[in-house]
């Protein structure tokens, strides 16, 4: 039995854009325990309640995070939707579901970035930041922003996509389907990647599923766990199945959002051809009164959006559940067992966003 | 009592000292702890431990309703990964929770204040 030491880990570390801490007690080089330190930037947006009516905290609920904004606007409108049994329209779902799709691909060509980057191959990481420009233009493009985009309001969006910018899209995303080939290949057949990935944080489906893990990072074990399979924005009508592996290791978790990558070009494509002319809103009228667990998959899993209303403007409380959140006890099960040099790629893995966890 | 607040929320409302019977009962099933959190509503907390199916997607919340000076059990007896969500409630509405096995002591999030998320004057 070797020397057993305590190695602190972060708060600020070449892999970690955002600040957590883990206090790694490791034996000779391999990680025994890690137990993690999070709030540092902790910011209690979701006490804003008391000051922002119902319509206004959809801009507060946006700017939880700044990769996947959409989806925290949408699911907070779709959660105060249902307690106001609001319809919104067709052509509003499925606006949401392309913006949706296009958050997605964002954030799974950002996260494929940083790990590339993690593993010390440049090139690729410049490659896949390239690619992710184009999907940052698209959102500018359709919604003038590239980080916060404000198009949602209770009761549907406030932007429509014009055709023009459909076909834009659609040529966009042709031309990147067979860049994301060439990545994937790199990044699935490389052997200094596969020696970097495959057999690395090894999580079971029953590990997965009994340390409540979402997302990419449950799939890459085997769970089939996909909230888009709930149909709300326009999902219902979306014909696609959950990507998952059995293997359950570092390589299991990129292939599961590579693949992701080509599922949601294939989600845009079924969205814009079933997309018909009509309103993209409807007025809401009154005030809330209820309560209700809206539950989106967003790039990094499953989030939860808790509303409770009390049919004044101002609720009484609204919680986010973020996939980072969830995914933090799986990740320090993950870590224990690695070699220490594997660590900051195993944080990677979970596709942590720090941002969200300390809304 | 159980009350359907949409076909894949069902709410059911328990007794503080069925809760870990009650969760037991979920564990059981395979439920997976989906969240945990607390509210502050006419002067008595809420507490919702929501539990979900995988294969169904449905989706059940335990309610608990709680005097402020009333301790809970923690339910990292059976979900050991609902030390996040515990500590979060004790440290951010000030709920009396005792067991959690990692307790940070109110040091999860680094904020001086206490109890931030209490309304003020309470």
């Amino acid at each position: 039995m070797g020397k057993t030491s305590i190695i602190p880990f972060g708060p600020q570390h070449p892999v970690l854009p955002e600040p957590i801490h883990l206090d790694l007690v490791i034996e000779d080089e391999k990680v025994i325990e890690a137990i993690p330190s999070i709030g540092f930037v902790h910011r209690g947006l979701e006490s804003l309640v008391d000051k922002k009516d119902f319509n206004e905290m959809t801009y507060v609920v946006e700017r939880t995070c700044g990769i996947c904004s959409f989806m925290h606007g949408m699911g907070y409108c779709e959660s105060v939707e249902h307690i106001m049994n609001i319809e919104v329209p067709s052509r509003g779902r499925f606006l949401r579901t392309i913006w949706c799709e296009m958050s997605r691909l964002h954030s799974h060509l950002l996260w494929l970035g940083l790990l590339a980057d993690g593993f010390g191959f440049e090139s690729l990481f410049y490659e896949c930041w390239r690619m992710r420009e184009k999907i940052l233009d698209l959102f500018e493009m359709t919604t003038g922003g590239r980080c916060i985009f404000s198009v949602n309001k209770i009761g549907g969006v406030l932007k429509d996509i014009e055709d023009g910018m459909i076909k834009t899209i659609l040529r966009v995303l042709n031309d990147m389907e067979k860049e994301i080939n060439t990545i994937k290949n790199t990044f699935l057949l490389d052997y200094t990647v596969e020696s970097r990935l495959k057999g690395v944080g090894y999580l079971s489906k029953q590990q997965a599923h009994d340390l409540g893990c979402a997302g990419p990072f449950a799939r890459a074990s085997g769970v089939r766990m996909d909230m888009r399979k709930r149909g709300y924005a326009a999902y219902a009508e979306i014909d696609f199945e959950p990507i998952t592996s059995d293997i359950g290791d570092s390589y299991a978790r990129c292939q599961c959002r590579i693949e992701e990558l080509t599922q949601s070009i294939d989600i845009i494509r079924q969205a814009a051809a079933k997309m018909t002319q009509g309103e993209i809103a409807v007025m809401a009228k009154g005030n809330p009164k209820g309560e209700y667990f809206m539950r989106v998959e967003q790039p990094r899993g499953e989030a939860i959006y808790y509303v409770k209303a009390n049919g004044t403007k101002f609720l009484d409380r609204m919680r986010v559940r973020t996939p980072t959140f969830a995914n933090l006890p799986g990740m320090l099960e993950a870590i224990k067992g690695a070699q220490l040099a594997d660590v900051p790629l195993l944080i990677l893995t979970i596709d942590p966003c720090i941002s969200c966890t300390e809304r | 009592m159980s009350e359907v607040i949409c076909p894949d929320n069902v709410l059911i409302e328990i007794e503080a000292d069925r809760i870990l019977d009650t969760v037991m009962e979920m564990k059981n099933k395979g439920l997976r702890l989906s969240q945990a959190c607390a509210a502050y509503v006419n002067d008595k907390y809420e507490l919702s431990y929501s539990f979900a199916n995988e294969d169904t997607y449905e989706y059940t919340t335990l309610r608990v309703i709680i005097d402020k000076e009333t301790e809970i059990c923690s339910i990292t007896e059976f979900y050991p990964y609902a030390f996040l969500y515990e500590n979060e409630m004790k440290e951010l509405f000030g709920v009396n929770i005792k067991m959690i096995n990692f307790d940070y002591h109110n040091k999860l999030y680094r904020i001086q204040a206490e109890t931030p998320f209490l309304k003020k004057g309470v």
